[in-house]
């Protein structure tokens, strides 16, 4: 780690005037991600802004759409009764990641804002487009067992890591965020990036820009949802593949479907076409299959990846069947029996 | 590796002042604003029996429990937990006594080295306060950020499937 200043700020606007002052500043929430980047000095810091004076209530009910606190933890998020309840699908995706210590360190809007988990982003020895602009990729004719099948560039296959935000685009979460402009709210599928020729830039947070909250809206598929995640090892791992399924049924007919991948590219990945497609049908494995085919259109595997487009298709129609009966479901986001 | 350097901000890099509550007595300490918590414990506070493992957050050895929940000290700031209560293996019973967990884990050989013992013993308190873990594999799930290298894994469950039985572990 660099040596550092810190500050403790006292409020929103506070630490947001801080960073707007030292470019080289970072807010901290959790730091979960942040303190070990610093610690394999991929990041350097000249002061931590500390955001964790601004306690608020962990989520607020207006008209029937949730505001999670961005600065509330992702474990007091996942258990509180109003998300266990009509968010369900975001509460098993929370609990589906890290460990029950890091999720109680862990704020959502650290979540949304962590860096990939490449094995070659992590190794400054080796060349890294993300890390370092221009290098090059190791990662495409590396070990790329863990990297993205979807959206990716000749640039950089990275993926994104969280399983949070898999649920949160299932649900058309909306992230709220401040900055020395003002506030302004971007779509949740707006907010992360795919590489293209910028690899570099994860998202579309602006410099000193903070995020605030994370709206739900209304609808949280509380009675027919699943999480599944695909890993190496049953716990405390990143995800192959993560599927998130919200879905409406009536008369055994699809109403409203949304299916989200994890695991796979730079951002969660949802297929419109293949949503509309399950609309007015019933909610079959031969359907769902169908749908699996449109959600992995334009896949492209890589040396040691190309098995998860299969994965990817099986874990679709598993967790879209597992949805029909979230009573069955497992701890821990496993496929159920 | 990016090169690029970080000009020190004008302001001097001082040291800061905090106040930790550790296993209930205020300990008063001077850190720079880099220092974890779990460097704090054992380099400054001589409380060496939370573990640093791998330091990156992977292992759950340094695990403590802050303000009632169990967090990963190694991921943590000493300058961030100013006025916390932190509870440390070390604070986990009266002196002399033994906690039920610490009694399972000699019971169950719930350990070889016993290096990952005390993140170990801490999670599974803190695990008990959260009051999720119902069943053998909630608890399996939610003691999963505590590796044991040496295979005593069986033998950790056990002894704390016993402790969550008895009920005897508030």
């Amino acid at each position: 780690m660099n040596d550092f200043n810190f500050y403790k700020s006292q409020g929103i606007s506070d630490a947001v005037e801080k960073i707007a002052d030292q470019p080289d500043a970072k807010f901290i929430a959790g730091g979960t991600n942040l303190i070990d980047l610093l610690k394999y000095n991929l990041m350097t810091v000249s002061t931590l802004v500390d955001v964790n004076s601004i306690k608020e209530d962990t989520l607020s009910e207006t008209d029937g759409a949730v505001l999670l606190n961005a600065f509330a933890t992702n474990a007091n998020t996942a258990y509180h009764p109003i998300i266990e309840e009509r968010y369900p699908l975001l509460s098993k995706a929370i609990l589906a990641g890290a460990s029950a210590q890091i999720r109680n360190m862990a704020s959502n809007g650290g979540n949304l804002l962590q860096k990939t988990r490449c094995y070659y982003y992590y190794d400054a020895n080796t060349p890294c487009n993300k890390r370092e602009p221009g290098s090059g990729c190791s990662a495409i004719n590396g070990y790329n067992r863990n990297l993205a099948i979807l959206g990716t560039s000749d640039h950089c296959i990275a993926v994104f890591p969280s399983d949070m935000c898999v649920a949160l685009a299932a649900l058309n979460a909306t992230v709220c965020v401040t900055g020395p402009d003002g506030d302004r709210k971007i779509p949740f599928s707006e907010f992360h990036r795919l590489p293209g020729n910028t690899p570099h830039i994860d998202n579309n947070l602006l410099t000193a820009e903070l995020i605030t909250g994370i709206e739900l809206p209304s609808k949280g598929f509380e009675k027919n949802y699943s999480y599944l995640k695909l890993r190496d090892r049953n716990s405390y791992a990143f995800a192959l593949i993560s599927v998130a399924t919200a879905m409406e049924l009536e008369n055994n007919q699809i109403t409203e479907i949304r299916i989200a991948l994890g695991g796979v590219a730079a951002k969660p990945w949802r297929v419109q076409k293949a949503e509309d497609f399950l609309v007015g049908k019933t909610p079959t494995k031969e359907n769902f299959a169908l749908a699996a085919e449109l959600i992995v259109e334009g896949a492209k595997g890589f040396e040691f990846n190309a098995f998860k487009i299969e994965l990817a298709k099986r874990a679709i129609i598993r967790n879209c069947l597992m949805a029909l009966n979230p009573a069955s479901q497992l701890p821990g986001a496993q496929p159920s029996a | 590796m990016r090169t690029e350097s970080i000009q020190p901000p004008p302001e001097a890099k001082n040291s800061e002042t905090v106040t930790l509550h550790i296993n209930g007595e205020a300990r008063t300490l001077s850190v720079k604003p880099w220092v974890t918590l779990l460097d704090a414990l054992r380099e400054n506070l001589d409380l060496t029996g939370t573990k640093k493992g791998c330091d990156h957050g992977q292992c759950g050895a340094c695990t403590v429990i802050c303000d009632g929940k169990r967090i990963l000290s190694c991921l943590s700031l000493a300058v961030m937990k100013d006025g916390a209560e932190i509870t440390t293996i070390e604070g986990v019973a009266p002196t002399g006594d033994l906690h039920p967990l610490q009694k399972a884990f000699i019971e169950h050989d719930a350990f070889q080295c016993g290096y990952c013992t005390p993140g170990q013993i801490c999670s599974a308190i803190g695990m008990f306060k959260e009051g999720k873990a119902h069943t053998e594999a909630e608890v399996k799930e939610l003691m999963s950020g505590n590796l044991c290298r040496c295979g005593a894994n069986t033998n950790i469950i056990n002894a704390i499937m016993e402790v969550k039985n008895g009920g005897n572990y508030e």
